[in-house]
């Protein structure tokens, strides 16, 4: 069968060539040293330089952990540039008429060895990296663009049918497709998905003040409104709003979208200008009811979605990624089948866990700031003043932003050959 | 000591007890179902293979071959294969594999797993004593979960480290004959979590540490290594634990390289 030159033959094949899938390949290919074969495919075309640098005003908070596991697949140094360390974060909580935000909650987001704890990174420029990296390692083989026609099993392979007659076989396929995974459809996967009646917005500003390399989050009534730092003095403005609102805004015109931008900027930047374009998404959560079967990975959106608040949602893809690539390479040097249910089933104890706490804390953090009631409004002062005084509670947080909170995988850890 | 009592059909030339063998041969179909009767050998399988790789490692000086085929080119005898549980993985660490089981339905069954895989195995259905008549020497010798099996601990142990080359080394593993071994390894899993068929032990023939050393030195083999293999109940995952050996654990032991071959 290896014979068919039709035919490629991989130890695992990565369905979707987004963040997360591209960083697995790297970080597979890394791990093993070369010696596992990977495939990828996407059905959109490859990125060029034609198609680089195509507007997006998105931006990530990569933590730490994040940021060595760019730093071992040799894509940081790239990165690194554009990205602005985020050294203090401050938290707000305020109505939008009120004259006056008092800081709840700040703290210095650095970590014991001086390092920060995270970075605002433009996506753009990640995803650009991570493709380069892919295209040059050479135990890569990436099939782009193509879409699967049929997916068999045998005992001891999958076997993947594209539309150009090609049939890619693997012990281990890995489902990268995103939130709407046909791939975790065709496996027959449930999710749990909840709606929040609210829109992100996402611009990008430049402004006369300096941010401070810091991150300020205010809780307002309609959902939180985020000020990443980025390079320079520019920022990233993450903004939620009641669908309703979010629609209102977004069809005004620039004047009344500086003024609501104004308006929740509160003069702390100085003068600003909108730099970037102006995107929206509504606002979801899934959960993949399993993140694996026979042969068969979630990672990233196609195993969990959770709500954009914290800017967690490729720190969490990125630690499947880890982890999924230490239970890998760790089964395989002991010369276990990578895709069998008994293997993969560590990676689905370990990362199942860590995403559903993920999301239900950041749903509940939303929840809980998301209302315009006195008594809660009390209640929150009352709470985060609290962790304001416990240096212990933010130690806790910042290993939280840090993405260094539970059992931490390999290519994750800072200074480990 | 721990042979067979006297209503066991015990086989004197082969060392083997017929019915040890017909229980495993009704099993067969599922050795490779990781949720079926053989779950337990595959979850304490990664543990397993940790400690027969990383004393290959040391005892053979093979840090300096590929991460993923640890053992190229060592010649790995597997005593009582079974389905293949360890002769594929050794097999995918890169040595070359030979797999022996009594059992001709065993034997079947690692064969035909291995199929489609690019996995060359020799297994074939034989004994340890009749491959040691032909004189077969191996640089490594794998014997998991068998000796507590048997009917003369001695006598089989002696056979194995006779299929072992002078410099080459022995690995096995087996159950601790104690209190706790009786409480878990019999009450416990046979009993009362069910993840052994009733019958698939007798405690009366688990081997302590003692037992095993003083027979491998019998055999003119150097005990090197006892390791116990421990079970966490709240991660359902097993891991090795230097210093508890009161169930579950392995051996390691080398043949000197200019021993003479013991009798």
């Amino acid at each position: 069968m290896a014979s068919d030159p039709n035919h490629d033959v991989f130890d695992i094949v990565i369905v979707g060539a987004g963040f997360v899938g591209l960083a697995l390949a790297r970080a597979l290919s890394v791990r093993s040293q070369g010696n596992l074969t990977i495939g990828i495919l996407d059905r959109t075309e490859a990125v060029t330089s034609s198609t680089k640098s195509r507007p997006d005003a998105r931006a990530f908070a990569l933590s730490a952990s994040s940021r060595y596991l760019l730093e071992r697949i040799g894509v940081w140094s790239q990165i690194s540039g554009d990205a602005q360390p985020v050294e203090k974060i401050q938290i707000t909580d305020s109505p939008l008429d009120a004259g006056v935000r008092p800081v709840l909650l700040a703290w210095d987001n650095l970590l014991e060895t001086g390092d920060p704890a995270s970075f605002i990174v433009p996506s753009g420029n990640v995803l650009d990296t991570l493709s380069t990296a892919v295209d040059d390692d050479k135990t890569i083989t990436t099939y782009r663009p193509v879409t699967i026609v049929s997916i068999g099993k045998t005992d001891c392979h999958h076997t993947i049918t594209l539309d150009d007659g090609r049939v890619l076989s693997a012990k281990l396929v890995v489902a990268a497709d995103g939130r709407s995974s046909p791939l975790r459809t065709m496996h027959g996967i449930d999710v749990v998905r909840w709606a929040y009646d609210q829109h992100g917005i996402v611009t990008t500003i430049a402004h006369s003040k300096p941010h401070h390399a810091t991150a300020v989050q205010h809780f307002l009534p309609a959902g939180p409104f985020a000020m990443l730092p980025l390079t320079g003095n520019r920022s990233c403005i993450t903004w939620s709003e009641t669908t309703s609102n979010a629609e209102r805004i977004l069809a005004g015109d620039d004047t009344q979208f500086l003024e609501e931008l104004d308006q929740r900027l509160a003069g702390r930047l100085g003068a600003f200008e909108v730099v970037g374009p102006r995107q929206s998404w509504p606002l979801s959560m899934h959960l993949a009811r399993s993140y694996i079967a026979d042969r068969f990975a979630l990672i990233g959106d196609a195993a969990h979605g959770v709500h954009p608040l914290a800017g967690q949602g490729l720190n969490l893809g990125l630690r499947d990624v880890a982890a999924l690539v230490d239970v890998v390479v760790e089964a395989a040097g002991l010369g276990l089948d990578i895709g069998r249910l008994d293997v993969l089933q560590r990676y689905e104890r370990w990362r199942r866990s860590d995403t559903t706490l993920s999301a239900a804390s950041f749903d509940g953090i939303n929840r809980l700031f998301s209302n315009d009631v006195a008594l809660l409004r009390s209640l929150r002062e009352v709470g985060l003043g609290t962790v304001d005084r416990l240096q212990g509670l933010k130690d806790f947080f910042i290993g939280e932003a840090a993405g260094q909170a539970g059992e931490l995988p390999m290519m994750m850890q800072k200074n480990v050959a | 000591m721990t042979t067979g009592t006297a209503s066991r059909k015990n086989d004197s030339e082969t060392n083997l007890d017929s019915d040890e063998v017909e229980r495993f041969e009704r099993m067969a179909k599922e050795w490779w179902d990781a949720n079926g009767k053989f779950r337990p050998l595959h979850q304490i399988g990664p543990a397993r293979l940790h400690f027969v790789r990383d004393q290959l490692v040391n005892h053979f000086n093979l840090s300096n071959t590929s991460p993923l085929q640890p053992l190229d080119g060592l010649k790995v005898l597997d005593i009582g294969c079974g389905g293949g549980l360890i002769s594929e993985p050794l097999t995918r660490m890169g040595a070359t594999v030979t797999g022996i089981d009594p059992g001709e339905m065993n034997i079947a069954i690692a064969r035909s797993h291995c199929e489609g895989q690019d996995l060359e195995i020799d297994y074939r259905t034989t004994t340890a004593e009749a491959l040691a008549e032909t004189g077969a020497l191996y640089d490594a010798v794998v014997c998991l979960e068998v000796v507590e099996h048997v009917p003369d601990v001695n006598a089989f142990v002696a056979t194995c480290a006779s299929l072992v080359r002078p410099g080459g080394s022995i690995v096995l593993s087996t159950i601790n004959r104690t209190v706790k071994s009786y409480a878990l390894a019999i009450v416990g899993a046979e009993y009362i979590l069910r993840w052994l068929p009733k019958g698939t032990h007798q405690w009366e023939r688990f081997v302590t540490p003692d037992e095993l050393e003083t027979a491998l030195t019998k055999a003119g083999m150097r005990t090197t290594t006892f390791t116990g293999l421990v079970y966490n109940p709240l991660t359902d995952t097993w891991s090795l634990k230097a210093d508890d050996t009161s169930v579950n654990y392995l051996a390691s032991g080398t043949k000197p390289e200019s021993a003479p071959t013991p009798s």
